[in-house]
């Protein structure tokens, strides 16, 4: 067994969010949620993390920054997508500057919905992600097993 | 003591050092979140978190980073062997400065600027914490007669009452080796408190986990350091320096979760100022005796 | 002895040839024949004088007239260019040296035969390879570095004649110091030394090359004078004038100890010491083989052999406290003083201060433990430090400076020289390299000497030694992008003397057990009538054995995984807006590039305020322990 599903590492993005679920994602940390209880660790570099955190709608300008962000991270890698702008773009769905969902620029996995995320789903979001993280592990090893 | 128990030692370091220190390190974790009011993960968690690094996607910054580390790794290992080995503390001491070299060299050579100032804090806390640990050893030598490990140990007597001067500057010098809070200026544990991740923002993947490794050797090997003041050669002696040893680990805990980063001029004055009083001044102390 | 004669002139005669040759091919051959032969000279000496010191009885007339001669007519010269260029300092101090040299002559040598004038014994011999081998490799590099010298200062006349002339007549020079047993001699040469240095540094004649090369010549008066004085102490007290004798004598003798103070400062000014290390500093502004070879190979080392040779002399009275001191806070405060630094040459001027602050301090304490330190201290540092100058030399010339913030990125751009000067530089300080091993018995003899000052400047000391060499080699590890290589037009005959240095510096690292056993060991068993056990326990321990094996790791180590990794590369995390390791996308979509700079903490360790503490400090501790031992005060 790797550890993987056990240590997830996160990398948090806020796209352009109001900041509440920033808060939210943030209260995780706190006593009450304690994420370090399932080896989470809120790390600010991506070439470290494995599941990837947005929060907020893309717009034209952060879209490459999403991009080299995700880039940057090594495989396996999962992206959550917190709250409802990063899902589909929220309340600033139609404004002049926003592509939409973070699916538009780099693929998600996880939809967490929520204006704002309550850590609870939030929680239960990377959670979900784990799951799909140890699959595309699998898979990665497959393919250097066939290689 | 024969020299098949230092071989011994040197073996048990090498195979079960990087054990005690994951432990260590879990314990680290758990007794700081708990301080915190949290739950806090596993004991093992940093097992866990070596165990997923192994297995990422292997990318690096540059051709030559992963040697300068596996260098750092390799020499952090030979450090930590002669010195359960019995061998001469300052062969130990110059030996940590070459692993040290490589590891800093490592984080200039990925041209990133986050871990190019994470080296260069690297580089000074160094500076502050060197004259303590030579000093250390000086001390060592005039009172036992002996640079090496063994040579100390044997001769008998627990050397913490006339070196009680160098032993508190060590344990202060302690905190800046173990890259605690408030000398955790180069690459700090706590993710969020660090320019990106310092030193290590560039290491991923097998780079990252062979740090980590190190770090475990690397406490084990300072606890040791810790222990010695207090070994006499018999099991009372070595009982006493574990015992130290973890409350020098809790203690440092404590320091860690209480005390915010001080600023570098902070880090190199009272390295300094430490060095010079207590330990210069044990040095007087032990010529006058 | 023939022989021995034969090596001291072979380099003044090809100085003379290049003095005359004007044409670039012909200078090339000669100096490089003549570095040949000077080389394969000193093999050859080494080879058949080791291991059997003696003494040549060599007396002549004419040579003792012909040195009188030629050292008025430089009194004179001083004299004269003092005040041509407004530097009364330096013609007043000229005049006083004439004087003494005039009532010396008339006065006080009158009767006094120095039978032997020449010896040779293993610490010379190790001096003899180091000017030899050294020392002609940096004239070999010359040859190839004034060439682009000359092409950057086309509007300049060229001088090279003038330039090689200097070089060999300062090898030659470098010899009879080494060799010579008569002080008077010793001082002809001594005094022929400083004024080819005056004459190198202010090679370019520009303003501030003219000022250094005064102030050079100002401060190593005040040494020459110094050790004029103690011959005539010597002739006038006890009337000797031969090396052996002094050092036969017993050092308790009041007017012995003033004599050894008086050549102990003069070895202090000649290996730039605090408070005379201005002058090096100031050499900087010359070429870069005159630094190479004021620094690592020749006049520098003159005064360091100078205390070397009197450590005997040294332990624990007046004498070994003041080079202890002098030579322990130099090391300390020099070391400070190079964190500092920027300039690539001022980093290693300081460095080469502190360095021979250590060997110094080595002598002072006056055990064949801490002289062992110290002459393998001055091998290790001749080898790489003339190394770490040219390579310094070169990569200016490639990449149009020499300030290491600018060699950001140097293994990218010069791949090859980066690589030497990174061993140059682990060279310098790290274990399990060179100068780390003598660091290291230094310590261990500072401990037994029981002096609190020197042992806390060598534990301060080398915490900031360390500071300032990797702030330098991260500098040069940095990797950067699309970086262009430049090593294409570095001359052949530089990279034979940076491989050959190289090599040696490498090769010194894991054969200095052989080094020590063959030269050093029976020096010191002679010189301290001490028995070679005493010296065995630190060479001949497992630790030795260790730190070469951990060298021998680290040389193989690099073959088979340096560079080789199988990994995917991919480009540094620039806050997600990275276009490149060097740049990023800005405000407005601007392209910001990125720099950092060193950290050089001037408000701790600037120049300026080191140079007021330490001038102040070891100026008083000179002043008062000379003046005590002359009021005949003992300890």
């Amino acid at each position: 067994m790797s550890g993987t599903t056990k240590s997830p590492w996160l990398l948090h993005y806020d796209a352009s969010s109001c900041n509440g679920c920033d808060i939210e994602v943030l209260a995780c940390l706190t006593p009450v949620y304690d994420v370090e209880r399932f080896g989470v660790i809120n790390t600010g570099d991506p070439k470290q993390a494995d599941i990837f955190l947005v929060t907020g709608a893309v717009n034209d300008q952060n879209k490459e920054v999403v991009k080299q962000l995700y880039d940057q991270m090594p495989e396996p890698k999962v992206v959550v997508a917190v709250g409802v702008c990063a899902c589909s773009g929220g309340i600033f769905r139609d404004c002049y500057n926003i592509l939409g969902g973070v699916d538009k620029v780099i693929p998600v996995d996880v939809y967490v919905p929520g204006c704002a995320a309550r850590p609870e789903s939030i929680i239960d979001g990377v959670v979900k992600g784990l799951d799909v993280l140890e699959k595309k592990r699998l898979k990665l090893r497959e393919e250097e097993g066939k290689r | 003591m024969s020299d098949w128990i230092w071989i011994a030692m040197c073996v048990l370091f090498v195979i079960i050092g990087p054990l005690i220190g994951c432990i260590l390190a879990g314990i680290d974790r758990k007794i700081s979140a708990r301080m915190q009011n949290r739950v806090g993960p596993p004991i093992l968690q940093p097992l866990y978190d070596v165990k997923k690094f192994l297995a990422k996607e292997q990318v690096t910054p540059n051709k030559v980073q992963d040697f300068y580390v596996m260098v750092f790794l390799l020499f952090t290992i030979v450090t930590g062997a002669m010195f359960f080995a019995g061998m001469d503390l300052l062969l130990v001491i110059f030996s940590l400065t070459l692993a040290e070299t490589f590891l800093v060299l490592a984080a200039y050579s990925s041209g990133s600027v986050y871990s190019q100032i994470g080296a260069q804090r690297e580089l000074y806390v160094a500076m502050a914490f060197e004259p303590i640990i030579l000093l250390m050893a000086i001390c060592y030598y005039m009172h036992t007669g002996s640079f090496s490990v063994s040579g100390i140990i044997e001769s008998g007597s627990m050397s913490v009452i006339p070196l009680l001067g160098v032993f508190v500057a060590f344990m202060f010098g302690l905190t800046m080796k173990l890259r605690k809070s408030p000398f955790d200026l180069s690459l700090s544990h706590h993710a969020h408190q660090d320019i990106v991740r310092g030193m290590a923002t560039e290491f991923s993947g097998r780079t990252y986990a062979s740090l980590e490794i190190a770090h475990w050797y690397e406490s084990v090997m300072l606890l040791g350091m810790v222990a010695l003041f207090f070994a006499d050669g018999t099991w009372v002696g070595a009982a006493v320096g574990i015992v130290i040893a973890l409350l020098a680990w809790v203690l440092e805990i404590w320091i860690d979760n209480g005390f915010a980063r001080m600023t570098w001029q902070t880090a190199l004055k009272s390295g300094w100022v430490v060095g010079l009083v207590l330990g210069v001044g044990n040095v007087a102390v032990l010529l006058l005796m | 002895m023939n022989d021995i004669l034969f090596m001291m002139v072979v380099p003044f005669i090809a100085a003379c040839l290049l003095l005359v040759t004007k044409s670039d091919k012909a200078r090339t051959v000669i100096a490089e024949v003549a570095a040949a032969v000077i080389i394969l000279s000193s093999i050859w000496v080494a080879y058949s004088y080791l291991g059997e010191p003696q003494t040549f009885g060599f007396h002549n007339e004419t040579i003792d007239l012909l040195m009188f001669v030629v050292e008025v007519i430089l009194g004179l010269v001083i004299i004269y260019l003092g005040i041509k260029h407004k530097k009364y300092a330096a013609s007043v101090l000229g005049l006083v040296q004439l004087c003494m040299s005039l009532y010396f002559e008339f006065a006080l040598k009158e009767g006094i035969e120095v039978e032997n004038a020449l010896y040779i014994d293993d610490l010379s011999i190790v001096m003899v390879l180091i000017i030899g081998i050294i020392g002609s490799l940096i004239c070999v590099y010359a040859v190839g570095y004034m060439r682009d010298f000359q092409e950057h200062h086309r509007d300049e006349k060229d001088r090279r004649p003038w330039f090689f002339f200097l070089l060999y007549t300062f090898l030659s020079a470098m010899y009879g110091i080494v060799l010579s047993n008569d002080l008077v001699w010793m001082f002809f040469f001594w005094e022929i030394t400083t004024l080819c240095s005056f004459a190198l540094i202010g090679y370019t004649r520009t303003t501030e090359a003219v000022n250094n090369s005064f102030r050079q010549l100002i401060l190593n008066l005040i040494g020459g004078i110094a050790f004029l004085t103690a011959n005539m102490v010597l002739a006038h007290q006890y009337g000797f004038l031969d090396l052996q004798s002094l050092l036969a004598s017993d050092s308790e003798a009041q007017w012995i100890l003033v004599a050894v103070m008086l050549l102990c400062l003069a070895g202090i000014v000649k290996s730039a010491q605090m408070p005379f290390h201005t002058w090096l500093l100031g050499a900087m502004v010359a070429p870069t083989p005159t630094s190479a070879l004021l620094h690592s190979s020749t006049m520098v080392k003159a005064g360091v052999f100078m205390v070397l040779k009197l450590s005997p002399l040294l332990t624990g009275n007046l004498a070994g406290y003041m080079t202890m001191t002098v030579g322990g806070l130099t090391f300390l405060l020099a070391s400070m003083a190079a964190i500092s630094q920027s300039n690539a040459k001022r980093v290693l001027a300081y460095s080469t201060i502190a360095n021979l602050g250590l060997i110094v301090a080595c002598a002072g304490v006056g055990e064949p433990e801490a002289v062992w330190a110290g002459i393998m201290l001055m091998i290790f540092h001749a080898v790489t430090k003339s190394m770490m100058f040219l390579s310094v030399g070169t990569a200016e010339h490639h990449i149009g400076s020499r300030d290491i913030e600018d060699m950001d990125g140097l293994f990218t751009r010069m791949p090859k020289l980066a690589i030497i000067m990174m061993i140059g530089i682990a060279g310098m300080f790290l274990a399990p390299f060179g100068m780390l091993i003598s660091k290291w018995a230094a310590l261990t003899s500072f401990v037994d000497s029981e002096y609190i000052v020197l042992i806390a400047c060598i534990v301060f000391g080398s915490a900031v030694t360390s500071f300032y060499w990797t702030k330098w080699l991260g500098k040069l590890a940095c990797t950067v992008s699309d970086a262009e290589d430049c090593e294409e037009t570095v001359h052949r005959q530089e990279w034979f003397a940076l491989g050959c240095l190289g090599v040696l510096t490498i090769a010194l690292c894991i054969l200095y057990p052989v080094v020590s056993s063959e030269t050093i060991i029976p020096w010191l068993t002679e010189t301290f009538h001490a028995s070679g056990e005493e010296l065995i326990p630190l060479l001949e321990s497992n630790n030795m054995y260790i730190v070469i094996l951990m060298a021998i790791v680290l040389v193989l180590l690099p073959l088979p995984f340096f560079g080789r990794t199988k990994k995917r590369v991919v480009p540094n995390y620039m806050a997600g807006v990275g276009i490149d390791d060097q740049s990023y996308v800005g405000s407005m979509g601007a392209t910001v590039n990125v720099t950092l700079r060193n950290w050089y903490m001037n408000a701790w360790f600037g120049e300026d305020r080191i140079r007021k503490v330490g001038e102040a400090v070891t100026a008083v501790v000179i002043v008062a322990l000379i003046v005590a031992a002359v009021a005949g005060v003992s300890i």
